[in-house]
């Protein structure tokens, strides 16, 4: 049944559908939503799930790492400030296996306060062990919440899902609603393979000397490069199950493009319009979304990628000192490919500025009319500033 | 007197304590009062190396090692768990040291009492950071040398109190108890476990090696600390109703100090005004009580 809804929503119903067993949260704009919707249903009984109001989302986390540990499905949802709370927390979830799930909504970091898009709070996460699955529609969004859980409890890593602020989290949009029985085949209740049990007691998390500590973290890259091919198979048991389908990535036009454009979350819808244009007006142009950031899918991005020219990387993000990430992966994936294409890399529509149509194109007609690409990402649309910070040697 | 000390243990030879660890003695107790039953929380502290390394253990109780900061916030997360399972019966108990208490876990510790989560936490006092070397915490005495407060810069502080700062939440209950006292320890651990609802003990603790004493020493110093108030064993219900545990025979504070390493840089003087603090505290303690006709 499609309902019209928010994405902020269409999370909470994958998290009600997912029989979640325990939730804890803390508030923060524009996350709110998710789990004030999540507090009305186990409010009133259409969710069985007991729901931690804790004191911040160190706690939230915290708390999680304690549930989960005790073998009980759990999510979490934060954006920006709140997920960088939880920085040493996460490292937590991942080295101790646990497949938590958390919603992110996108929200560029302080100072100055600003609420709207930008993926650095989530990007500067990427090496805490945590899968990161990034989101173009509501649509997408409740149907990765339910992937990721299954994911997660595959692999024993905790997984992110990932939504732009306000073009996604507080956007309206018609969103299938699954059955819950459908959902209930697709991902049977937990089972936990380790859990604090009285009844054998174990140890878990403690001194891990140099001798052991190694293959514990060489088990982590294992499993979350298991995770690709994971996440292939149980992409494909939802595709027959809900009828609809994802990968990792996803190509656009690029077969026999020159150019290929790179997007990320609800930058792609805007580009596929822009491709559709260019394409009518004669230019071999591509576009490839990334849903998957870690695992990156390396190889798939290879295959699409290797047989263009020149690709276009569009940031909505960046590193400082070296530029947007999601170029970076690309060009790492790249670099041993022969003859592997020249890689653009852009920074655009950090802290909500509108990523246009017209600012597509731009990048676009940039890529194709020059030669090499710099080193740096170029920044997209930057006004002059006067009377800016001047710093020595300036 | 018959001790009432059960007989069971919880806790294997092989733990990789100092000689005359306070901690150490105080697990002990404390996991005979407890039972079976429990699952146990230990976020960073001297007991996060005591316990063993991987794959070993000293506990023979389900133990989840955990960040420094996050003893509330993770029994908090055990507890909802065990209830969402069905299981109404183990009890969930944190096991943290000043430093996760007083100072960098208060913020999740504060908000777990407020919620009045259902579960046991105990401080093992040690007065400093001592995993990491002897820094100074907010439980860190008046007086005290650590090796963040060294030569003329000893601690002019006073050590934070933890028990009334969380019988300013109305906690359920909340208790002192002292190595040297295992009748009384046991006594409060075994009631605490029969309640519902945050419940706090405050168990103090000598460190050897962080206070300078020889380890033979170790319960007598913890039981002069009672002795002379300055660590009074008391218990309050409710946050309003205190029960005083113990009444000093009057012994001075400075009998205390001078055996004692980490306070031997102080005066005559110095002596005599932490005697007059150690007076104040005593009788606001009193007031609070309700007992009038204090010493
Ligand atoms: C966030 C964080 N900061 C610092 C540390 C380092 N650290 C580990 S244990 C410890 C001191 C613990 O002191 P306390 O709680 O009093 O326990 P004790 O070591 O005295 O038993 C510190 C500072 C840490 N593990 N985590
Ligand atoms: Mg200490």
């Amino acid at each position: 049944m499609k309902t019209v809804m928010e994405g902020s929503h269409a999370v909470a119903e994958a998290v009600k559908l997912a029989r979640v067993q325990v939730i804890s949260a803390y508030p923060i704009t524009p996350q709110t939503h998710i789990v004030e919707r999540l507090s009305e249903y186990c409010a009133d009984g259409s969710l069985d799930a007991k729901f931690l109001r804790v004191e911040s989302e160190h706690s939230a986390m915290a708390a999680l790492i304690g549930a989960s540990s005790t073998g009980v499905r759990t999510f979490t949802a934060t954006s920006s400030q709140g997920l960088a709370l939880m920085h040493e927390l996460l490292h937590w979830a991942s080295g101790a296996r646990l497949p938590i799930v958390m919603a992110e909504v996108n929200r560029a970091m302080a100072p100055g306060w600003n609420i709207w898009t930008d993926q650095t709070d989530s990007l500067s996460q990427r090496d805490t062990g945590w899968i990161q699955i990034y989101c173009e529609d509501g649509q997408e969004a409740l149907d990765r919440t339910l992937q990721a859980f299954r994911l997660a409890e595959s692999v024993n890593l905790p997984a992110m899902v990932i939504l732009d602020a306000f073009f996604l989290s507080h956007t309206y949009e018609p969103v299938d609603i699954p059955d819950q029985a459908k959902v209930d085949e697709f991902l049977p209740p937990y089972e936990p393979k380790f859990l604090l049990d009285p009844g054998n007691p174990c140890a878990f998390n403690q001194l891990a000397p140099p001798d052991v500590y190694m293959e514990m973290r060489f088990s982590i890259q294992t499993a979350m490069q298991s995770a690709i091919g994971v996440l292939e198979e149980i992409q494909n048991d939802f595709s027959e199950i809900f009828e609809r389908s994802y990968g990792s990535i996803e190509p656009v036009e690029c077969d026999d493009a020159d150019i290929i454009l790179v997007t990320s979350g609800t930058v792609t819808s805007t580009c596929k319009e822009v491709i559709e244009k260019l394409r009518s007006a004669g230019e071999k142009v591509g576009l490839l979304k990334i849903s998957l950031f870690r695992p990156f899918p390396g190889e798939a991005v290879r295959k699409v990628l290797s047989r263009t020219r020149k690709v276009a990387v569009v940031d909505r993000n960046c590193s400082f000192g070296s530029g947007g990430i999601f170029a970076q992966e690309i060009r790492s994936a790249l670099c041993n490919v022969p003859d592997h294409p020249l890689v653009y890399g852009y920074v655009a529509g950090l802290g909500g500025r509108d990523i246009t149509p017209e600012l597509l194109e731009d990048i676009y007609w940039q890529t194709k009319n020059t030669d090499f690409p710099e080193l740096d990402s170029f920044w997209m649309g930057i006004r002059e500033v006067k009377d800016g910070i001047i710093c020595s040697g300036s | 007197m018959e001790l009432s000390v059960p007989d069971r243990e919880f806790m294997y030879s092989g733990h990789v304590a100092c000689p005359g660890c306070g901690a150490a003695i105080a697990m002990r107790f404390v996991l005979k009062a407890l039972g079976e039953k429990i699952i146990m929380v230990i976020p960073a502290c001297c007991w996060s190396i005591i316990a063993g390394p991987y794959p070993m253990s000293t506990l023979r109780v389900p133990v989840l090692h955990t960040a420094f900061e996050t003893g509330g916030s993770v029994a908090s997360g055990i507890k909802a768990a065990l209830e969402v399972r069905g299981d109404h019966e183990t009890t969930v108990v944190t096991w943290a040291g000043d430093g996760g208490t007083f100072d960098i876990g208060f913020q999740a510790l504060s908000g777990a009492v407020e919620r009045n989560e259902d579960f046991i936490y105990i401080c093992y006092d040690n007065e400093a950071y001592m995993n990491t070397g002897i820094q100074r915490s907010s439980s860190t005495p008046y007086g005290a040398w650590t090796t963040t407060t060294p030569g003329q810069d000893w601690k002019k502080m006073r050590k934070k109190n933890i028990v009334e700062a969380l019988v300013a939440h109305r906690i359920r209950y909340a208790a002192t108890a002292n190595i040297a006292f295992p009748e009384d320890l046991i006594n409060k651990v075994k009631k605490a476990k029969n309640m519902k609802g945050s419940r706090f003990i405050h168990i103090f603790s000598t460190c050897p090696t962080g206070w300078r004493v020889p380890s033979e020493m170790s319960i007598k110093i913890a039981r002069m600390a009672v002795q002379t108030n300055i660590f009074p064993l008391y218990e309050v219900e409710n946050g309003v109703e205190y029960t005083i545990n113990y009444r000093p025979k009057g012994y001075l504070v400075k009998e205390y100090f001078k055996l004692q390493g980490r306070f031997s840089h102080l005066t005559e003087e110095d002596l005599d005004q932490i005697q007059e603090m150690v007076e104040e505290d005593w009788k606001l303690l009193l007031r609070k009580a309700g007992v009038f006709s204090g010493s």
